[in-house]
C-alpha cells in the first residue's frame, strides 16, 4: 500500500507537467506533435474551422435524416401501438358487457322458469286436490246412497217381518189353545189378543 | 514513444485525414470530423435498424429506440408544453448525437468529439440562435421581456434587467464549457490512471502489485465516464428544453 502511494507520488507531477499545459496556452506541451503548435489541443483555433464545417455537415445531415426518416417511423409504431391498445381495451370492455348482458339473460330467464315450475307446481296440486276431492265426493254418494237402500231393505224386511209375526203368532196361540183347552178359538178372537199383546 | 503512452493530452490531438483547404481555411476532413461521421452514422443506423420491423411488440432494440423517442419527447413537453413539440426533431438529434458521441468516445484509441469546446460550442450556439430567431420571429420585440421579470420593484429592474441580460449571454458558454469540461477531464483522469498502471508495471514486481489499485480506479472510472456520458446527454437535451420554453413563452 505504502510502495503504492508513493509510485502514484512519483508519477504524478510528470502527468500533471502534462496537464498544467491544458490551462497555460503559452506552455510547450510534452511530446506534442509539431503540428499542434504547443497549444492545448481543444484550444487550437487553427482547427476551429474544420470541425465547424463538419459538425454542420454532419450534424445537419443526422438532423434532416431523424426528422425525414426515424421520427415519423418511431412516432408512427408508438401511435400504432396507442391505438391499437385503446383498440383492444374497447374491444375487451364490449366484450365484458356482452357477457355480463348474457349473465342477466340468463338469471332472468332463471328466475322466469322458476316462477313457471312453481305455477305449474300449484296447478298440478290443486287439480290433484280438486280430482280427490270429487272422488271423495262421489264415493261418499254412493255409500250413501248404497245405505239408503240397504236401510229401506231392512226396514221392508222388518215389516214384512212384524206382518208374518202376527200370523205365526195367531198360529202358534190357536195352537197352544186347542193343546190347553181342547176346543177351537175363533180366528177373529185370537188376532185381537195377538194384537193387544203384540202392542 | 513512453511519454506519448502516457500524455493525458495526446488523445485530443487532431490529426488530418484528407488536407483539404479552401480561401485560406483549413477544412481538412480530420480524425474529429472522422468520428462525427461515425457518430453519426452509429446513431443513425441504430435507429433505423432497430425500427425497421416497425413491431408491435417491440425487440429489446427496437424499444431502447423508442424509449430515447418517448423520453425525449416527454422531456421536451413538460419543460416548453405541447407548443414545444415543433423543435422535437433539434432536441432529439442533439441528445442522440451528444450521446453516441459521449459513448463512442469511451472506446479506447476513439477520439471524444464532445471533448473539444469548439464542437461543443457550436452545438450551443445552435441552440441559442433557434431560441433567439424564433424568439423573435414569434413575439417580435415581446421578446425582450424575457429580460424583465414580473414582479420586481422599479428600482431593482436595472439592476435585474442587467443580470438576466447576463445570464442569457453566458447560456451558449455554459451549455458548451458543461459538456466540453466533463468530458474533458473524465477522459483526462481515465488516462492518468491508465498511465499509472503502465508506468509502475513497468517497475517490476511490487510495480505490478501497486498498480492494481490505479487499474480498480480505471475500472471505476470507466462506469463513472459511463453514467456521465448519459448524464451530460441528458443535462445538454435538458437546458435545451428549457431554453426553447423561454423562445415560447418569454413573459416568465
Amino acid at each position: 500500500m505504502f510502495v503504492t502511494s508513493a509510485f502514484a507520488q512519483e508519477s504524478a507531477p510528470a502527468v500533471e507537467g502534462g496537464h498544467t499545459g491544458t490551462e497555460g496556452d503559452t506552455h510547450s506541451g510534452t511530446g506534442v506533435p509539431a503540428e499542434a503548435h504547443g497549444v492545448f489541443p481543444p484550444f487550437d483555433p487553427a482547427t476551429f474551422p474544420s470541425q465547424l464545417l463538419w459538425l454542420a455537415i454532419t450534424f445537419g445531415l443526422f438532423y434532416l435524416f431523424l426528422k425525414k426518416v426515424v421520427m415519423p417511423r418511431v412516432g408512427g409504431i408508438i401511435d400504432v401501438r396507442n391505438d391499437r391498445i385503446t383498440q383492444d381495451l374497447d374491444h375487451a370492455a364490449r366484450l365484458k358487457g356482452e357477457a355480463d348482458a348474457a349473465v342477466a339473460a340468463y338469471e332472468q330467464e332463471l328466475a322466469e322458469a322458476k316462477t313457471k315450475a312453481n305455477a305449474i307446481g300449484q296447478q298440478a296440486n290443486d287439480a290433484a286436490k280438486a280430482e280427490a276431492e270429487a272422488a271423495r265426493k262421489k264415493v261418499e254418494a254412493a255409500l250413501d246412497q248404497k245405505l239408503g237402500e240397504a236401510e229401506a231393505r231392512i226396514s221392508t224386511i222388518k215389516a214384512n217381518a212384524m206382518k208374518e209375526v202376527g200370523t205365526i203368532a195367531e198360529d202358534t196361540a190357536s195352537a197352544i189353545v186347542e193343546a190347553l183347552v181342547g176346543g177351537k178359538a175363533s180366528k177373529a178372537e185370537i188376532a185381537a189378543a195377538v194384537k193387544s199383546v203384540a202392542r | 514513444m513512453a511519454a506519448d503512452k502516457v500524455d493525458p493530452i495526446h488523445q485530443f490531438h487532431i490529426n488530418k485525414l484528407i488536407p483539404i483547404e479552401i480561401g485560406g481555411y483549413d477544412l481538412s476532413f480530420t480524425n474529429s470530423a472522422l468520428f462525427m461521421v461515425a457518430t453519426v452514422a452509429v446513431a443513425s443506423a441504430f435507429l433505423y435498424l432497430s425500427t425497421s420491423s416497425r413491431s408491435l411488440v417491440p425487440s429489446r432494440l427496437q424499444s431502447i429506440s423508442e424509449m430515447a423517442y418517448e423520453f425525449v419527447g416527454n422531456m421536451l413537453r413538460d419543460a416548453a408544453g405541447t407548443q414545444g413539440m415543433k423543435f422535437f426533431p433539434l432536441v432529439f438529434s442533439l441528445f442522440m448525437f451528444v450521446l453516441v458521441a459521449n459513448l463512442l468516445g469511451l472506446f479506447p484509441y476513439f477520439f471524444t468529439v464532445t471533448s473539444h469546446i469548439i464542437v461543443t460550442f457550436g452545438l450551443a450556439a445552435l441552440v441559442i440562435g433557434t431560441v433567439v430567431v424564433y424568439g423573435f420571429m414569434k413575439h417580435g420585440l415581446g421578446f425582450l421581456k424575457l429580460f424583465v421579470p414580473h414582479g420586481v420593484p422599479v428600482y431593482l429592474l436595472p439592476l435585474v434587467v442587467l443580470i438576466e441580460v447576463i445570464s442569457f449571454v453566458s447560456r451558449p458558454v455554459s451549455l458548451s464549457v458543461r459538456l466540453f469540461a466533463n468530458m474533458l477531464a473524465g477522459h483526462i483522469t481515465l488516462k492518468v490512471f491508465s498511465g499509472f498502471v503502465v508506468s509502475l508495471s513497468a517497475l517490476g514486481t511490487l510495480g505490478i502489485a501497486g498498480s492494481v489499485l490505479p487499474l480498480a480506479m480505471a475500472v471505476a472510472l470507466t462506469a463513472l465516464e459511463l453514467l456521465v456520458a448519459f448524464l451530460q446527454a441528458y443535462v445538454f437535451a435538458v437546458l435545451t428544453c428549457m431554453y426553447l420554453n423561454d423562445a415560447l413563452h418569454p413573459g416568465h
